[in-house]
């Protein structure tokens, strides 16, 4: 039995792994795909204390050695459920399962989706998530980004200089991100702001041929783009967690002191309710975490 | 096993007429999610003769990711028997890449 089972390989997860293992904890942590989460799309850190720079990739790299390296045990399994059964937990993987007297939930978050009809079929056909991933396939090509937050104004810049057109949906006239980057957009010839927009309908066979947007007011407008890239928030992935944890609407788990509304079951990172979502936050939770789960465990 | 390079050259030979299911992983060096799925692969590479890796870099070899309407990587493609069995974009879990190569 593990005496802590960390669920996903994120900043939170990894941060609490190195605590874990620092306290000399049996510490298992489960990652579903490659550890570092949501960062390692990120090319420059630069706001993390004393880092300097840093590309997200290599900050994941250093942070997963360093839980390596500290005696934590990583593995690369799903999780898809958990049981309190009191003083075990159990947490269920897609290729098993496995014991910890205490389970620290730091999932993390993931895009949030337009929710229109052919969206999940077109991703790889003209609907993409990750502007820096999949905008060179759009050389010279008409595009569209969807969002008002830094993520969509820095997607709309960087395609930019890649399409020969792009169109900025919001759904507002403001947009919430960077002052300075929306100046910078505004001066680009090639950039179409579409305001006090959403984006109604997509328009496909096999792959996208145009999108729909609809005003505040109504009326619709038929935009031919070979790409939507989508970027209007994040939400917490934390579904597998639902019929056990309690959580607000929209997912996050409340918890001050990343406590759960179970005993032993912790959560740390951006899937746990907060107003500051940032790496150094998410670090700090992982802290935070451990120390809780400390106090339980030599009680 | 090693991951292959795969090429224009040598896709039909490695890939199309392979006996074995072939995941082929369609990435370029500049796509972190690409290069963060890379060690999954190399493990499934080092640990499984069942199957065969293949990865593709959309940059050398732009023919493929056009013949296969590759427009967001990473792309994985599961070939059985010669023939599209499957095919995910993005990062994956182990487990669901060797379902897609039909690994029970």
């Amino acid at each position: 039995m593990y005496d802590v089972i960390i669920i996903g390989g994120g900043p939170a997860g990894l941060t609490a792994a190195i605590y874990a293992r620092r306290a000399n904890l049996k510490t298992l942590v489960l990652e579903a795909t490659a550890c570092g989460g949501q960062i390692i799309i990120t090319p420059d850190i630069e706001n993390y204390p004393a880092a300097m720079h840093i590309s997200g990739l290599d900050f994941a790299s250093r942070l997963e050695s360093q839980a390596n390296e500290l005696g934590a045990e990583i593995k690369f399994e799903e999780v898809t459920g958990l049981n309190d059964r009191g003083v075990e937990k159990e947490v269920y993987t897609d290729s098993g399962s496995y014991t910890g007297k205490a389970v620290i939930i730091a999932t993390g978050t993931k895009p949030r989706k337009l929710g229109l009809i052919g969206e999940d079929e077109l991703i790889g056909h003209g609907v993409s998530y990750c502007a820096t991933c999949d905008g060179s396939f759009y050389r010279g090509r008409v595009v569209a980004v969807n969002g008002g937050g830094n993520t969509a104004l820095d997607d709309a810049l960087f395609l930019s200089n890649i399409a020969e057109k792009v169109y900025l949906i919001h759904r507002r006239d403001e947009f919430r991100g960077d002052a300075e980057t929306v100046e910078k957009l505004k001066a680009k010839e090639n950039v179409e702001l579409v305001l006090n927009s959403n984006v109604t309908k997509l328009d496909y066979d096999k792959k996208l041929n145009s999108i729909e947007v609809t005003d505040v007011n109504g009326a619709t407008r038929k935009l031919d783009v070979a790409a939507l890239f989508i970027a209007i928030g994040r939400m917490p992935a934390t579904e597998a967690f639902a019929d056990k944890i309690t959580m607000l609407d929209g997912g996050y788990i409340d918890g001050e002191y990343c406590h759960t509304n179970m005993p032993g079951i912790f959560v740390a990172g951006d899937c746990r309710n907060k107003e500051v979502r940032q790496l150094v936050t998410a670090t700090a939770d992982g802290a935070v975490a451990v120390h809780e789960v400390l106090k339980l465990l030599n009680k | 096993m090693s991951i292959i390079e795969g090429t224009s050259e040598n896709f039909e030979k490695e890939v199309l007429k392979s006996d074995k299911p072939v995941l082929v992983d369609f990435n370029a060096s500049w796509c972190p999610p690409c290069q963060a799925l890379h060690p999954t692969l190399e493990a499934m590479a080092d640990e499984s003769n069942d199957y065969k890796i293949v990865t593709v870099d959309v940059d050398d070899e732009a023919a493929l990711a056009e013949e296969y309407d590759v427009s967001s990587i990473p792309c994985l493609i599961a070939f059985i028997d010669g023939k599209e069995a499957d095919r995910r974009v993005g990062l994956q879990p182990r487990k669901r890449l060797e379902k897609m190569l039909g690994v029970k």
